[in-house]
């Protein structure tokens, strides 16, 4: 064996390591890989519902992600739905109907939801005022000490 | 004072829901169908195919839906408690057999036992969507007017029918007939 068949070979078997992992990953990008629908348009829409819908049974799992029972069983019911030229919101309120709020990844703006949406600001708000403060104590704090006192 | 007592507090009130949270089961989703009218379906018995079994007929009085498969561990683990509820005649139990094959399903009662008035076949799972079921076994309390009183998702114990099922009821059945008769 010379330097030359060694290269032939280890490219040879990178590319083949390549796409013996590509294959491996393949699966792993849906679950759900049958076309749902011939019309892109429709397909689309399926695919986003699917992505926005918990699986409840494997939570923490959209039913697009699962391969359980139920999620099989919950993509059907939309497939069927918008098949039946239901909307999306009327797909939704099929859900939250039967499975209430904790079904839906992204949280209806209803009253009792209105804390959760209305966090993040408030915390914002929270992490201003408080930063503020102290930002505020501190150069009180080095006017206290004299001009020379916050330098080093 | 001040400078240790906020955090502290803060401290104390993140502990508290954090404690909370370790207290709930994330598994558990309540169910939006409680005080609504139950979703109402005809289904082939178990038994007979050629059997319907309509939600309608059982209006009038309470009674109860169990959820099962014979895929469904917590449901061998329930069976012996749904055999002795039965067998108070407190109220009919009637079985949903949930993605299930009939035929396995006729073995496991004959082998274990049938609780169920009746036992409605729901191989495609079309009525436990409407339901909002999403792991058996499920119980459902159904009132004489046809609305949802309660759901338990896990397995029946004595202790939840005691507890949670019982009083129902019996507030149910006072309900119809409030003169006692």
């Amino acid at each position: 064996m010379n330097d030359m068949t060694v290269l032939h070979f280890s490219r040879y078997a990178r590319g083949l390591l390549l796409a013996l992992l590509v294959a491996c990953a393949a699966p792993a990008f849906a679950i759900d890989t049958e076309r749902a629908f011939d019309d892109p348009a429709l397909q689309a829409r399926y695919e986003q519902i699917g992505r926005e819908l918990r699986c409840l049974v494997c939570q923490n799992q959209t039913i697009a992600d699962s391969n359980a029972t139920l999620a099989q069983d919950l993509r059907r019911e939309v497939r069927e739905m918008i098949a039946a030229g239901k909307t999306d919101d009327e797909i939704r309120t099929f859900m939250v109907d039967r499975y209430g709020d904790f079904v839906l990844y992204k949280p209806r703006m209803t009253p009792v939801n209105y804390l959760l949406w209305a966090a993040p600001v408030l915390l914002l708000l929270l992490g201003t005022f408080v930063g503020l403060r102290f930002i505020r104590k501190q150069s009180a704090q080095a006017d206290e000490d004299g001009p020379e006192a916050g330098k080093s | 004072m001040l400078k240790f007592g906020v955090p502290l507090a803060l401290a104390v009130l993140l502990g508290v829901f954090l404690f909370v949270g370790l207290q709930r089961d994330p598994s558990y989703v309540p169910s939006p169908l409680i005080g609504k009218q139950a979703p109402e379906f005809t289904l082939p018995s178990l038994h007979d195919p050629n059997y319907p079994v309509a939600s309608k007929e059982l209006a009038g009085k309470p009674w109860v839906l169990n959820v099962w498969g014979t895929w469904c561990a917590g449901c061998r683990q329930e069976h012996e408690t749904l055999m002795a509820i039965a067998r108070t005649g407190a109220v009919p139990l009637v079985g949903l057999d949930w993605k299930d094959d009939s035929a396995a399903a006729l073995e496991w009662l004959r082998t274990l036992g049938n609780p169920y008035a009746v036992v409605a076949s729901d191989p495609e799972g079309r009525v436990a969507i409407d339901w909002g079921v999403y792991g058996a076994p499920e119980t459902f309390l159904i009132g004489a007017d046809g609305k949802v009183l309660f759901k338990h998702i896990a397995p029946m114990t004595m202790e939840v029918w005691t507890r949670e099922f019982l009083p129902r009821i019996q507030a149910a059945n006072a309900g119809v007939a409030p003169a006692g008769g």
